[in-house]
């Protein structure tokens, strides 16, 4: 069973295509992943469906680093 | 004042018979079938279960798969043919000539598939789960807006949907843009990919499909007495146009000169034209008025003839109607009968054969016809390709909605 950490990378990876060691934790969505507003409405849309659950718009706005988005998850998740 | 002449000066394609322009012509030449039974979905509850796909598309030769995968296949398949006629023009994209190059790409759905299958999102888990991109990734003018910004094209940038004519008036409209002197560059043409279930299941509920489940290769058979309806397929053309002058300046390959556009409306039902082909009639009599060359001269029709019942008779007699006894000496040939029906890329790839025909002095066949329908008595060059002195083409598309479109391309003699 992978842990929060790496089920939330591996997502990250294949939404925003990047390969999987340039999702570091610190890494940021838009800066650093090359990935635009949209991109990012879908990551999130992407991590509700693995997680089963919902990100609220204005706690998705808050999610711009792969680190805030384990915070989030493991804060949440069922 | 005379107005500027244009030209073309670029061709790309995918069709049910190769992923570029050579291997499709070389299917077109050899009177190949492009028609198979339908494998990327499941068709057993279908009427009709054939159709012209494209097979072995390889979206990463044209851009990166994370950019594609926003994209509904039609726009992938349009931006590739794009790309394919880009390079074949040689023309670099400058900072220079950017605000002078301008894209119009049509399709006569546009996204079908993404629709359909986001459709499913809705019902099956909620509005919450609709991709953002759900809408830039299937609307219509996509294919162009993508291009304009991949290659930082900054000249006009649209989309003409006008059903099956969609092809044939966004390269007449092109070349009026640059007529007109909004550009001096346009890529201009048409895709299609709507062999999804709405689109099979649409068109088959419309009964415009020909059903001939147990021998594919033989449905598109134009004028035959023994056609059913037309055969829904997938694919893309694009041409760049460009202004003579800045194509000699440059030193372009020349394929022809677009030398006149007709458009003209039946008036009359939304799926079926008249009897006698009027609309179709003053479609072509407007295009090679606008050619300003006489009737005689025109060699080769590269016609709608979708192979239906009614449509291909129709186009007959509109032919009759405008060329009287000289339309015995046309030949008039249907490359549907291969390719099948490509709906709103049909025009795009319909007048890139035409062109070819020009260049190759060569009438493209119409495979299938063993046995003319009533009323059918032209040289359709039927079975295969006809090599003949061409020097003006006639290029047909007729759409739902009683809307025609037809252009002319002349050989090119400086």
């Amino acid at each position: 069973m992978s842990t929060i950490e790496e089920r939330v990378k591996k997502i990250v990876a294949e939404q925003l295509g990047v390969k999987l060691e340039e999702v570091t934790n610190s890494a940021s969505f838009i800066e650093d992943l090359g990935a635009d507003s949209l991109d990012t409405v879908e990551l999130v849309m992407a991590l509700e469906e693995e997680f089963e659950t919902e990100i609220p718009d204005e706690k998705a706005e808050k999610i711009t680093t792969v680190q805030e988005a384990i915070d989030y998850v493991n804060a949440h998740a069922q | 004042m005379s107005r500027r002449r244009v030209v073309v000066t670029g061709l790309g394609m995918l069709t049910p018979l190769g992923l570029d322009v050579a291997s499709s012509w070389a299917g077109v030449l050899a009177g190949r079938s492009g028609i198979a039974s339908i494998e990327h979905m499941d068709v057993e509850a279908f009427t009709t279960r054939f159709g012209g796909s494209i097979k072995g598309f390889d979206v990463e030769q044209y851009m990166p798969a994370k950019e594609a995968r926003k994209f509904d296949l039609f726009i992938q398949y349009g931006l590739a043919a794009c790309y394919q006629a880009m390079q074949d023009s040689g023309l670099e994209v400058t900072d220079d000539n950017r605000a002078r190059i301008g894209v119009v790409m049509g399709s006569g759905i546009g996204g079908l598939t993404n629709i359909e299958e986001t459709c499913k999102t809705l019902f099956d888990k909620g509005p919450r789960r609709i991709s953002p991109f759900f809408v830039p990734g299937s609307i219509i003018n996509m294919v162009s807006g993508a291009l304009s910004m991949q290659l930082g094209l900054q000249g006009p940038n649209y989309a003409i949907t006008t059903a099956c004519t969609t092809g044939t008036h966004c390269i007449g409209s092109a070349a009026r843009t640059i007529m007109y002197g909004d550009a001096d560059v346009m890529v201009a043409g048409g895709s299609e990919m709507a062999t999804c279930g709405l689109g099979l299941g649409g068109f088959a509920a419309s009964r415009a499909l020909s059903t001939r489940n147990d021998d594919p290769q033989a449905a598109s058979r134009p004028w035959d007495a023994g056609r059913d309806g037309f055969v829904l397929s997938d694919g893309a053309g694009a041409v760049i146009l460009e202004e003579l002058e800045h194509a000699r300046a440059r030193g372009a390959t020349i394929y022809a000169e677009v030398a006149g556009f007709g458009m003209s409306s039946d008036a009359y039902h939304i799926t079926l034209p008249p009897e006698d082909g009027n609309g179709a009639a003053r479609c072509m009599a407007n295009a090679v008025g606008d050619a300003g060359v006489a009737l005689g001269t025109i060699d080769y029709v590269n016609a709608h003839g979708t192979s239906t019942p009614a449509g291909d008779v129709a186009e007959v007699k509109a032919l009759k109607s405008v060329f009287g006894e000289h339309a015995y000496q046309l030949s008039v040939s249907s490359t549907k009968s291969m390719t099948g029906h490509l709906l709103g890329a049909a025009g795009a790839v319909e007048a890139i054969f035409s062109v070819l025909a020009i260049r190759d002095q060569v009438a493209p066949p119409t495979i299938n016809l063993d046995e003319p329908g009533e009323g059918c008595d032209l040289d359709f060059v039927p079975h295969q390709a006809k090599e003949r002195e061409i020097n003006a083409v006639l290029s047909n598309s007729f759409g739902f909605g009683g809307t025609n479109g037809s252009l002319v391309f002349t050989r090119f003699k400086g």
